[in-house]
């Protein structure tokens, strides 16, 4: 009964917490504010997801499989976060505040602009 | 009102494989006509799919605990068709870039435009 | 949307949740097969095709008016045709017939296997699954006849990555060993050799997208790649033939042990494995294929 209800809330947080995820995604500023947004939620969100259903599964095979499930997510997930931050770097995105960075291709269109006017 | 939920998987799979064609036919880019195609693909397999679902049944994988099952044979032919669908997307896109490298575009209405640039007026 | 790389992640997108689609509708061979191969495969290679091509898309000329009208009409004349359709979930309709309730009835006493779906895939209609690995080893050659290999010589060294090479290296080994479950645990719950096939491929796949090119071809040589798929398709042909050269009918798995049921079962992993090796090879000679194509830049 207690197991039960502990698995419902898991559930229902990790759901609150994806949505807040995508309400951010969705509505931040920029490039940087949206990813660290949507990694952070998303990772927990799936770590209370994935034990709700642990609990919900008992001691059986796949509560070990779903355990394994979450330590892959906590290593993968900030290291996805990682890789698109390097690869935003590596593309001139920077983290600049009240600014939204421009795509590489319309930057030099900008800069060029700049220059000829 | 039955008739019309049960018939609502149909509703769908016949807007995504419109939405498919409307690509295919209305863009230029060769690339965005392949996702198109692999687009009317998807709402093909969801098709079959839904035809061999049945309520109250579980997946076709033998346990004690269930009595009813779904049609296991609609799951096999589009397991095969999802991996060769893959690889004719692959052959495509390797068309496309063959394309790309010989006209220097790949948009459809250019390439057009410099095949009829070349053709010989007829004697 | 003329971004192409936004309607490739939408795509990809769009592949996952018709993998959450099948899995609603009871098809979890299918929505696994789909997750692995749309949300991973098809979008790494459209990347890849990307960076050969142009990114952004022209302005269009063309007028959206006629091909509005066709799709109107088409779509209207298709949904009057489904009204005749059974229900979602019926379960007199027509297709639950025949066929189905056979294969469901007769894979416990003829095969053993609990998955229905391998069962059919490899034993009962094991004819078009031959076709179809063959269908797949041909696309692999005319990719690899369109864009060539590349040679590993042609590409420098990756810079250093640390998070990503200590994080991607344990990940790796665990993605091949995955693969190898998915392969021989294909006959007791979902999975299979063209799922196994496709992620052994994908742990290839993630180690050269993180530790460079030429590392992985080092590892895995692209000129073996042509030999493995044929290997494959050769595995599961002869399967056949030897069942063939015993005086039973091609590809029937009682001739290939002394019971039927044990025959059946060492047909079927023998077939499957012949699936699996082309399935992998096949994937990552069109990952080498594109990978290693020069990306030739146009004005």
């Amino acid at each position: 009964m207690l197991i039960g209800l502990l698995s419902d809330l898991c559930l229902l947080f990790g759901g609150l917490l994806c949505l807040t995820g995508g309400v951010g995604l969705l509505r931040l500023p920029s490039f940087f504010v949206r990813l660290h947004a949507a990694s952070v939620t998303e990772t927990l969100a799936t770590v209370f997801l994935i034990a709700g259903v642990m609990l919900d599964t008992g001691w059986a095979l796949d509560t070990a499989k779903l355990l394994l499930l979450i330590v892959i997510m906590f290593v993968a997930n900030p290291s996805i976060t990682h890789a698109l931050c390097r690869t935003a770097a590596h593309g001139k995105y920077r983290p600049e505040s009240n600014h939204e960075p421009q795509a590489s291709h319309q930057q030099e269109n900008q800069s060029s602009n700049n220059s000829t006017s | 009102m039955n008739e019309i939920l049960g018939h609502f998987n149909y509703l769908i799979v016949v807007l995504l494989m419109m939405m498919g064609l409307y690509v295919v036919i209305a863009s230029p880019n060769l690339i965005k006509k392949l996702i198109g195609l692999s687009l009317f693909q998807a709402s093909v397999f969801i098709l079959f799919i839904t035809f061999g679902k049945v309520s109250g049944g579980g997946p076709p994988i033998l346990s004690q605990q269930l009595t009813a099952y779904s049609n296991p044979l609609p799951h096999v032919l589009i397991l095969t068709a999802i991996v060769v669908g893959v690889a004719t997307t692959a052959v495509g896109l390797a068309l496309i870039v063959r394309v790309y490298e010989a006209y220097g575009t790949t948009d459809e209405d250019e390439i057009d435009a410099m095949d009829n640039a070349d053709d010989k007026p007829v004697v | 949307m003329r971004d192409l790389f936004a309607v490739i992640m939408l795509f990809g997108i769009f592949s996952f949740i018709a993998a959450l689609l099948f899995l609603d509708m009871d098809a979890v061979d299918v929505a696994f097969t789909e997750a692995a191969v749309g949300a991973g495969v098809t979008t790494v290679l459209m990347l890849s095709a990307l960076r050969l091509t142009q990114r952004y898309e022209n302005v269009s000329h063309r007028h959206a008016g006629m091909a509005l009208v066709v799709v109107t009409l088409t779509g209207a004349a298709l949904i009057y045709g489904t009204l005749d359709f059974p229900s979602l979930g019926d379960p007199n309709a027509p297709v639950h017939e025949h066929v189905a309730p056979e294969y469901l009835q007769q894979t416990p006493e003829k095969i053993g296997v609990p998955n229905v779906v391998t069962a059919v895939l490899a034993s009962f209609r094991g004819y078009d699954t031959l076709g179809e690995t063959v269908v797949i080893f041909s696309a692999g050659i005319v990719v690899m006849l369109l864009l060539g290999l590349g040679r590993a010589e042609d590409f420098e060294q990756q810079e250093d990555i640390l998070i990503l090479w200590v994080v991607v290296k344990p990940m790796v080994a665990l993605i091949l060993v995955f693969a190898l479950y998915v392969q021989f645990h294909g006959d007791f719950g979902a999975g299979g050799g063209f799922q196994a096939g496709v992620i052994f491929a994908s742990g290839f796949i993630l180690y050269s997208l993180v530790y460079g090119e030429n590392h992985t071809r080092k590892v895995l040589p692209a000129r073996w790649l042509p030999r493995l798929a044929a290997l494959g398709v050769l595995l599961y042909a002869g399967t056949g033939m030897f069942s063939f050269f015993k005086g039973q009918v091609f590809l029937d798995y009682n001739a290939l042990a002394d019971s039927p049921v044990s025959g059946q079962h060492l047909g079927i992993l023998l077939v499957e494995a012949g699936v699996g090796l082309t399935v992998f090879s096949t994937v990552l000679l069109i990952f080498y294929a594109f990978s290693g194509r020069r990306a030739v830049v146009h004005e």
